[in-house]
């Protein structure tokens, strides 16, 4: 296998982006993406997306993202994996560059939410339609259910989870990308309205539209594109009982435990080597237990580490610096390639008041479903 | 200057609190309390609709105005819950309030919007000379589908307004339109119930033309926010016309008099008019105005206002906006509601 590299990277503001469509999305992420590394073509290209299908009517992104990008020709298809769907697009691409098959490989991640859909519903088809969704649940519910069982296994507290809130609100305000620039107090996080018992409104991500894009090639090809590339060293994809109710533990997230361990083997590194993390915090509850999948807290801990300071910028493991997904916002296909961009920039010394001093080495996780699916990525400054 | 010389409302009697509608489908009042700033809203009587809600209101117009009706040479009412599809709701009240034959009627429709646009279609009339006098009428009996967000709102009333050039009440110092093909809300031919595009209805809909009307009518007259005693926005919910007006650098005592949602509810085409009512009701001379009303489909009407001498004269003629809403209400339970609107199959 050859070594890859991260050279490039563009994406859109986060939010309510009435005026873009999906495909104008796409191509504003892309084409800065490529500039960004001063490219004039790729030989290869993978978009991810949830469901353009059910959000606007549109699926078959491939081709159309390549024809909309002026490349039309190459070989490109769309990638789902739910909401890992950025996470398993950026891992084809890193698996198509380092088995030599192509060089200059775009994965891109996109998601046009706020068009008219029931985004809810729409959502839900990512859960088992059989076990889970027929019989009326929804992801909040999921992820309740997911809360009440860390709760009574590690008594996590409505409080450990709303700090969760309030640090990923106090980094995206520090994001100009992001759809909430602005801090939350514990207060209005506690007194928000109740979703699905105990999740409140502010434990909750938004729906967003927006995209995010990386353009890879191989290591030893990095310099002609920038001076700063950003190695993969990792990767790892894993998958889970797709219904909550067939875990063995629900509070214990499996799939981001075997894709955790999978990057860390292929990368060579121990959790206690990262500098800085971006999560998967769909919901606040979703944050406290990767953490702990990942192994960057002991089991059981992770209610503590956003009450404690571990997890916020300027302690010891800086978690979500973007503002995770609660802040920054969702966009449910583009959020793994988001959040391999902030990783990719924080390791290059870009990240501005958000920076992490001296990050060397970062990871990125990205979860489908209620976390039946999950990609990880390991990345290394050169 | 041409103005307005006689303005009256009506709001019906009947209220329906937003915790007795929350109840009902497992809401938490509190979210709609404090997320859309509603308390309750007007529902009409089993007798009451657009038409009776126009007569009422203009009623009082004429009371205020002092004018023989027959001089009145237009009537427009805006509605989008006008009795009929087809038949003029205006024909009804122009014989019941002795106006006509003589006259030019007729029936508008712009969403929430209807109102405002009768009333610049009747100071038109009157400041080109066409007609003496001319009136202009925003009323609805809202339709919001039952557990939508818009049934916390849809509500009944609305506002009328004679225009002139004599011995007018408030000078319209300024008018402006904004207008868009902007698909944010509609109900299509045949369909009981409105349906909107959710969060779409806020920042491109409701802020673009609301702010974009207010901002191009200060640019039109010079005139700073400070200048204004009152401003009154087109109010669907209670957070968006307080939200536009800080937008645009008005205060919170500018805006409350005519922030009448809490308690009135959205009386869509009768909305941002009877805000206007409300404001009349207690302006003094040389108070300057800012109406900007909204509807959806997408468009916004405004209006800069400036009231004369005359006001605090002819006022005390018909009853006041506020003692509609505070004075005596009957609350009624869901069930009384939903029967009251109609949501009850019955045997003919």
């Amino acid at each position: 296998m050859r070594e890859v590299a991260i050279v490039g990277a563009g994406m859109t503001r986060f939010g309510e982006i009435w005026q873009s469509s999906l495909r104008d999305l796409f191509v504003e992420a892309a084409t800065e993406a490529m500039r960004n590394a001063s490219a004039d073509h790729l030989d290869a290209m993978y978009v991810g997306n949830m469901s353009g299908g059910q959000f606007v009517g549109q699926e078959h992104l491939g081709p159309l993202m390549a024809d909309h990008l002026g490349m039309a020709g190459i070989p490109a298809a769309r990638v789902e994996s739910a909401c890992a769907s950025g996470g398993v697009a950026l891992r084809l691409a890193f698996m198509e560059v380092a088995s030599g098959m192509s060089d200059l490989v775009l994965a891109a991640g996109v998601e046009k939410m706020n068009d008219g859909a029931d985004v809810t519903a729409v959502l839900a088809s990512a859960a088992d339609q059989e076990a889970e969704a027929y019989h009326g649940i929804t992801f909040p519910g999921l992820y309740a259910m997911i809360a009440r069982a860390h709760m009574e296994a590690y008594g996590t507290t409505e409080e450990d989870m709303a700090a969760v809130s309030v640090k990923n609100h106090r980094h995206g305000a520090l994001n100009p990308k992001a759809q909430f620039r602005r801090e939350v107090t514990l207060e209005e996080v506690m007194n928000s309205s109740l979703v699905a018992a105990p999740l409140r409104l502010l434990h909750c991500s938004p729906v967003s539209d927006g995209a995010a894009a990386v353009l890879l090639c191989p290591l030893e090809r990095a310099k002609e594109f920038t001076d700063r590339p950003v190695k993969i060293i990792g990767s790892g994809l894993a998958t889970g009982s797709m219904a909550l109710a067939d875990r063995n533990e629900p509070a214990f997230l499996d799939s981001v435990s075997l894709s955790a361990g999978r990057a860390y083997k292929m990368a060579g590194i121990k959790p206690s080597d990262i500098d800085v993390v971006e999560v998967h915090d769909c919901f606040s509850i979703a944050e406290i237990c990767c953490l702990e999948a990942l192994c960057l807290v002991e089991r059981g801990k992770g209610g503590e580490a956003a009450r404690s300071g571990l997890t916020a910028l300027g302690g010891k493991v800086p978690v979500n610096t973007s503002g995770g997904l609660k802040s920054k916002g969702h966009p449910v296909g583009a959020t793994g390639v988001a959040q391999a961009i902030e990783i990719f920039e924080q390791l290059r010394g870009e990240s501005g008041d958000r920076q992490v001093a001296d990050a060397s080495i970062g990871l990125a996780q990205n979860m489908g479903g209620s976390g039946a699916s999950s990609a990880v990525h390991i990345f290394q400054r050169v | 200057m041409s103005g307005i010389v006689g303005y009256g409302a009506f709001v019906p009697r009947n209220r329906i609190k937003s915790e007795e509608i929350a109840r009902q489908w497992g809401k938490d009042p509190e979210t709609i309390r404090r997320g859309l700033l509603l308390e309750e809203k007007s529902v009409p009587g089993i007798d009451e609709d657009t038409i009776t809600i126009s007569v009422a209101a203009a009623q009082a117009a004429l009371e205020r105005a002092g004018i023989d009706p027959k001089r009145i040479g237009a009537v427009y009412i805006g509605s989008e819950s006008h009795p009929y599809a087809v038949k003029p709701s205006g024909t009804i009240l122009v014989d019941v309030l002795g106006i006509g034959p003589e006259v030019h009627v007729a029936d508008f429709e712009f969403a929430c919007k209807a109102g405002t646009e009768a009333m610049f279609v009747a100071f038109g009339l009157v400041e080109s000379g066409r007609v003496e006098y001319a009136l202009g009428i925003g009323a609805d009996t809202s339709q919001g589908a039952p557990n939508d967000a818009l049934e916390f709102s849809a509500s009944a009333g609305g506002a009328a307004f004679i225009f002139g050039r004599k011995n007018v009440l408030a000078e319209v110092v300024e008018t402006y339109s904004y207008t868009s093909d902007t698909p944010d809300f509609w109900r299509r031919e045949g369909e009981f119930y409105p349906r909107h595009g959710g969060r779409f209805t806020g920042e491109p809909a409701y802020f673009k033309h609301v702010l974009s009307a207010s901002r191009a009518i200060l640019d039109k007259t010079g005139l700073k926010p400070k200048d204004f005693r009152f401003a009154v926005f087109h109010m669907p919910n209670g957070k968006f016309p307080l939200s536009a007006g800080k937008t645009l650098g008005f205060s919170k005592e500018q805006l409350e008099t005519g922030w009448v949602v809490p308690t009135m509810g959205n009386t869509y085409s009768g909305s941002s008019p009877t805000g206007l009512a409300a404001i009349l009701d207690v302006a003094d001379p040389d108070d300057l105005i800012l109406i900007t009303s909204f509807g959806s489909g997408a468009g916004s009407d405004s209006f800069v206002l400036k009231a004369t001498e005359e006001l605090p004269r002819r006022r005390p003629r018909a009853p006041t906006v506020r003692s509609m809403l505070e004075g005596r209400r009957r609350y009624l339970t869901y069930g009384e509601y939903s029967k009251y609107r109609e949501k009850i199959i019955v045997n003919q």
